[in-house]
């Protein structure tokens, strides 16, 4: 009978090292065993659930919780009035603003905590959340970024002194003004644009929640959390809670998707510790799908302006200009000398003159956040705006979308490339990535059957879209967020028996990091990877670091395992070359084995050198027994992955519905531990990007009414929206990354939403003159375009 | 997850007895079949029944069987059963386009046709269809049944004929000759509500429309009945200028309010092209069977 | 009310509300905590399990309405130690990443094979249509299907 081991597979390849290795972790979840956080029960645990405000702008007049603390199984009502008294009401946030746990004075969007509920069981206490009686005084709202620094605009921040109006963040500036200036006077062709990135969700399947669980008699507060960055939180807990930091330890539970979710400490998780610490129980508080569509972090939501100039049919300069909405609360998560993130890479694949761009940031009166949904800090919001843009430059111009990239790009030769904003691209060879895709996808064949179609008025489109981003924050001198620098460690134990334990700083939401760092360990020291055990997760017992975003378990965490391997690697050189009585000088290595050169027969293996290393006998001069290594790794720069994407979309002239009916996706990664596991993670992207292409978006209406607060209406896609993908590669590595690896996660969110706004448009500009359109590309609002009234979302 | 508030919950074990059960609970007790529509309002706190009364055991209320000169369909009987029915797949083939595209496959396996029509949610797809076929609605309650049609059976938005106490028990489709039948949809992405859909019905006499039914989904208060359209294609040669023409009165005649499906304009711009293509497609399965 | 399920091939009696979801009703059964939720809706499909058969979604029926049926969950698929060949399928082409959704999926791809066990991609995609994967885009998950549809046609001709 088939069992997991000896099921005819498809390949039988059991690489040791990088390869197609099927995931260790796989075992639990095909059997539903995981331990996702609303699995785990407690003794004695109670749950939470939260009042939250049904207006988007509000005085809070009055609370009474008397109804509800009559029932018999609440144990508790808490308002911010109480967490006053505990300093909690306001925390901290990462982009050093404050925001409330619960609102004291006012509320200030939709969907906001006004009020924590404790009682024994989840339906008692959605129960007793109908028997808290608010009253409020609604104010008006603002909900287009807009209009946010109008003079009359309400003031939303009342809460901070001197804060007069809705500004967030004052403008800030990466680039050269007046080279940029230059290059627009020099240009012979100039576009323009205002293009508008709508707010969506990442939606993980699972939404957040956690569990607190003070004992009062240790002082020990142990969290489970669904959490991308568990040591920063337990950071944040103890200053904003003033607990012992060495007290709190935090268990990440395995979790349902992050996506960048899963990063900000949100007010439901202090309530829950709050509550635990002053009741000495466990409580539980996880989140409903509304709450988690309507207050948790979001994504995106950039106005922009954009100009674009070329000169000799080349792309010479670019000018942005941007509102950022970050709600009623400025929580995004990014490294603090970058508040707009990594926007500034706006400059693209392309070898510009200049380049300028400026961003501010508002208060609205919506939920707070920003930077999530697999955004690289921002490289989404730059990537969609510079490629949108060389596709308008395109249609100016009358040049095909891709000639007029291949002759704009960066030539291979020019790496590593400083760009004009202040980037470092590590390497590249874009022209070739291009072809590959353009050969995959069959583009002069595609360009034919276009013609043929539209000629039989049927409506055709190819996008085309390339992104370079950068990945693996980041540099300690340059990237640090809320003082805590981007580094991660690494911590390698190799037991007696040859067996090995990596600890790592990152923490998986899905990308297989059980499987990919012990293959990393594999690779390096020839131990099997079902005999490298991946620790994670828990803070107790695993190294310091910053966590999973942004794309950075690869480039620094893959890295601190590759350091630290070599670490133990050149400590077991020493060992053999006692345990050979020879120089470590005269010991070549191949793949889990330190020989002699010259001499192959006479060699030690890893385990034999793992053995000795606990033994008795004697060790190298000045070393130590046993087989360890702890590192922490600061990587010199980010890592710069890249990609050639190609959509192909039908769409249907009387209905204006989009199908996309290919994805063509090249992807430069540089070295790929796992190709199953890359592919894997483009696949997902690309959902993501379909889905937020056109379907995906939250929307407000005048008053503040969150209108996509459910499964009914934010439209992911299903497996009948998504193509087959095709994917391809090209390798080019990271000359500064120990493995050459760059990191590849959030690469098909950055690249393929413009592939396919690209392609709609192509689809429809020559018939309906359409030269842009904003996304969601629903039917409705395609039809709009196609009628000529193209509308931005609201 | 949001929860339910308490109620009380009893099954039935005969339709007499949920009738009863209901006239002596009052307006607070509701039925629960599928339960597709039902929980997800009750669980937002949107509906608060004091009394569900399962009928689920009622299998005397599923079928799907030709009597007489009707085709008649027990309430009960669930969508994933109106799908892989070949008898209404040969007859009326209207029913398998709807069900394709109503809810998703897992939905389909628990919600029913008297559901449907009874939540009659103006965007619901099996009122349109029922209304374009012609179908009548069997109604009982305590004093006995009452048979309805389509236009009395949906009296506004989330309200039907069946009043308090009584019960929808079974849909009746009269089988006449020279049928074809369509229903055509737009959704933002699979398993949504329309944005519009039009169910068509014609029945052909040689070669010109000796009747028509056209209604629409989701672009009104209630299922849209385009009695209008029908009247324009009566005795008629089919040709796709007569099916423009009824698409164009399926624009005027349907009254769509604007949300996030999709604004005024474009929602009655998809009434007409649906109708349109309804048409043809009844049309040409008409033409299909008689040859 | 008290309630007796039979839930895996074993009877579960409770004291429940009547308004307990099955969903629920099963998390709270020791050893199950398989089969997840994921919205409010009835528009995730996390929840999916087997009702007669048939998939379901769990958190759209109470659990009082399933005395006298057959619930199947996740945790029935492995058999004496041996894994279903869904399971394999999923396993052989990455058709999973965190898991969440996996249950759901694997259960309906079960009761698809079991009704229709030569599907078309098509058909598996409809059949899956009614279940959200926010992480593998659903490739791997119809390639799984396959797998298992080809594992199965295989091993009948060997029988």
């Amino acid at each position: 009978m088939a069992t997991l081991e000896n099921l005819p597979s498809a390949g039988t390849e059991r690489p040791i090292g990088f390869g197609r290795l099927k995931r260790k972790e796989d075992a639990r979840f095909i059997r539903g065993k995981g331990t996702y956080l609303d699995d785990i029960r407690l003794p004695g645990m109670v749950h939470g659930a939260i009042l939250r405000s049904p207006y988007a702008h509000a005085r809070i007049v009055s609370i009474d919780t008397s109804r509800a603390l009559a029932h018999p199984n609440v144990a508790a009502v808490v308002t911010a009035k109480d967490l006053e008294t505990l300093g909690l009401a306001w925390m901290p946030t990462i982009s050093y603003d404050t925001q409330a746990v619960l609102a004291g004075d006012k509320v200030r969007f939709q969907g906001q905590e006004v009020a924590f509920v404790i009682a024994t069981d989840e339906y008692s206490a959605n129960d007793a959340l109908q028997l808290i009686d608010v009253e409020y005084e609604p104010l008006p709202a603002i909900v287009n970024a807009r209009k946010a620094l109008d003079p009359d605009a309400p003031l939303i921040r009342d809460d901070k002194v001197g804060q007069r109006d809705n500004l967030a963040s004052p403008t800030w500036e990466a680039g050269e003004r007046e080279a940029t200036d230059r290059a627009f006077a020099e240009a012979d062709t100039v576009v323009t644009r205002d293009i508008i990135y709508p707010r969506c969700h990442p939606a993980p399947l699972e939404t957040c929640g956690i569990i607190a669980d003070f004992d009062p008699e240790t002082g020990q507060l142990d969290i489970y959390n669904g959490n991308q960055a568990p040591h920063a939180h337990r950071t944040v807990y103890a200053h904003v809670a003033g607990l012992a930091e060495h007290m709190i330890r935090i268990r990440c539970s395995d979790i349902g998707g992050g996506f960048g979710n899963k990063v900000p400490v949100y007010p439901g998780y202090v309530c829950a510790i709050a509550g635990s610490i002053v009741a000495g129980v466990p409580v539980k508080w996880v989140e409903n799908r509304s709450e988690n569509l309507m207050s948790t972090g979001f994504a995106r939501d950039y106005v922009m302006h954009a100009e674009m100039c070329a000169k000799d049919g080349k792309i010479t300069g670019l000018r942005v200009d941007v509102i950022a909405d970050h709600g009623a609360f400025d929580s995004t998560a990014q490294p603090t000398k970058f508040p707009a993130g990594f926007f500034h890479i706006v400059c693209g694949s392309y070898d510009l003159e200049a380049a300028h761009v400026q961003v501010k940031a508002v208060y609205t009166n919506k939920a707070p956040g920003g930077v999530a949904y697999r955004c690289s800090f921002r490289i989404t919001e730059a990537v969609y705006l510079v490629e949108r843009m060389v596709d308008a430059l395109a249609l100016e111009l009358k040049a095909d979308p891709i000639e007029l990239r291949m002759r704009s790009f960066i030539g291979p030769e020019q790496f590593p490339y400083e760009t004009t904003t202040g980037w470092t691209y590590d390497s590249g060879n874009y022209a070739e990535t291009m072809r590959v895709a353009m050969e995959i996808a069959g583009y002069e064949e595609l360009r034919r059957e276009q013609a043929e179609k539209r000629a039989r008025g049927e409506l055709m489109g190819i996008g085309v879209s390339f992104f370079t981003e950068g990945v693996g924050a980041g540099p300690r001198k340059h990237m640090d967020i809320l003082g805590l620098a981007m580094n991660d460690g690494a911590d390698l134990r190799v037991h007696p028996s040859g067996k090995a334990v990596v600890s790592i700083s990152a923490q998986t939401q899905g990308q297989g990091h059980e499987t990919t760092f012990a293959q990393i360990v594999a690779e390096e020291l020839g131990i099997p990877p079902e005999d490298v055990e991946v620790r994670h997760g828990d803070t107790d017992r695993s190294p310091y670091g910053l966590g999973t975003y942004g794309s950075r378990s690869t480039p620094v965490s893959g890295a601190a395992v590759a350091v630290v391997s070599r670490k133990v690697r050149d400590k077991a050189r020493l060992i053999a070359a006692t345990m050979l009585e020879t120089r470590p000088e005269d010991l070549a290595w191949e793949k889990g084995r330190w020989y002699v050169k010259g001499d192959p027969e006479k060699g030690a293996m890893i385990e034999e050198i793992a053995a000795r290393a606990y033994s008795g006998e004697q060790m190298p001069e000045g070393m130590e027994g046993g087989l360890d290594a702890q590192v922490i790794y600061d990587p010199p720069n980010l890592t710069y992955p890249y990609g050639a994407y190609i959509a192909v979309v039908d769409i249907d002239p009387d209905t204006a519905h989009v199908t996309v009916r290919r994805f063509i996706a090249v992807d430069d990664c540089g070295v790929r531990i796992n190709p199953m596991i890359v592919d894997g993670q483009i696949h997902g992207g690309l959902a993501e990007g379909i889905g937020i292409a056109l379907m995906e978006v939250i929307t407000f209406d005048e008053e503040g009414n969150c209108l996509n607060s459910s499964f009914m209406d934010y439209l992911i896609p299903t497996a009948l929206e998504c193509p087959d993908y095709e994917l391809g590669e090209t390798v080019t590595p990271c000359p500064h990354h120990p493995l050459g690896a760059k990191g590849v996660g959030e690469s098909p969110n950055v690249g393929s939403p413009p592939a396919i706004v690209n392609a709609v448009i192509d689809a429809l500009h020559e018939t309906h003159g359409v030269d842009h359109i904003d996304m969601p590309c629903t039917p409705a609002r395609v039809w709009a375009a196609m009628q000529g009234r193209p509308e931005p979302p609201q | 997850m949001q929860t339910p508030a308490a109620f009380e919950y009893e099954r039935a074990t005969s339709v007499d007895g949920a009738i009863a059960s209901l006239q002596r609970l009052g307006p607070e007790a509701r039925i629960i079949a599928g339960g597709h529509s039902l929980l997800p309002m009750m669980k937002l706190r949107l509906a608060n029944p004091a009394h569900l009364i399962d009928i689920n055991d009622l299998e005397e209320l599923s079928y799907i069987r030709v009597d007489g000169d009707e085709i008649r369909i027990g309430a009960l009987t669930r969508h994933v059963e109106l799908l892989k029915s070949e008898l209404l797949a040969e007859n009326l083939p209207v029913f398998r386009d709807a069900e394709t595209v109503i809810a998703d496959p897992v939905v389909r396996n628990r919600g029913t046709i008297g559901g449907s029509l009874c939540q009659a949610d103006a965007a619901e797809d099996l009122s349109a269809v029922c209304s374009a076929v012609k179908a009548r609605a069997v109604i009982r309650g305590a004093g006995g049944e009452r048979v309805v049609g389509m236009d009395d059976f949906h009296v506004g938005p989330f309200q039907t004929a069946v009043g308090d106490g009584e019960l929808l028990t079974e849909v009746r489709i009269p089988l006449r000759p020279g049928a074809g039948s369509a229903h055509e949809k737009v959704e933002r992405r699979a398993g949504d509500w329309a944005i519009a859909a039009a169910s068509a019905a014609v029945w052909l006499d040689g070669g010109t429309i000796a009747d028509a039914g056209i209604a629409l989904s989701a672009v009104g208060l209630t299922t849209i009945h385009l009695t209008r359209a029908e009247e324009l294609l009566r005795g008629k040669a089919p040709s796709d200028d007569l099916f423009a023409q009824a698409g164009a009165i399926a624009s005027e005649d349907c009254s769509p309010t604007a949300d996030g499906r999709g604004p005024v304009d474009y929602k009655r711009h998809l009434a007409g092209v649906l109708t349109a293509r309804a048409l043809t497609r009844a049309t040409a399965r008409a033409q299909e069977a008689r040859s | 009310m008290n309630v007796t399920i039979s839930i895996n091939g074993e009877k579960v009696t409770r004291d429940v509300e009547p308004r307990q979801l099955l969903v629920h009703f099963i998390r709270d059964t020791p050893g199950l905590t398989g089969t997840h939720w994921g919205c409010d809706t009835s528009n995730c499909g996390a929840c999916v399990v087997q009702m007669d058969g048939e998939p379901v979604k769990s958190c759209t029926i109470l659990a009082v309405m399933c005395e006298g049926h057959e619930i199947r969950t996740v945790e029935s698929l492995e058999v004496d130690g041996r894994l279903d060949p869904v399971q394999l399928g999923f396993h052989e082409t990455h058709a999973l990443q965190c898991g969440f959704c996996t249950p759901g999926m694997l259960m309906t791809a079960r009761a698809l094979l079991d009704e229709n066990p030569d599907p078309t991609d098509q058909e598996i995609r409809t059949a899956i249509s009614g279940a959200i994967c926010r992480c593998t885009g659903y490739k791997n998950i119809v390639a799984a299907v396959r797998w298992a549809a080809d594992y199965e046609a295989a091993a009948k001709q060997e029988v």
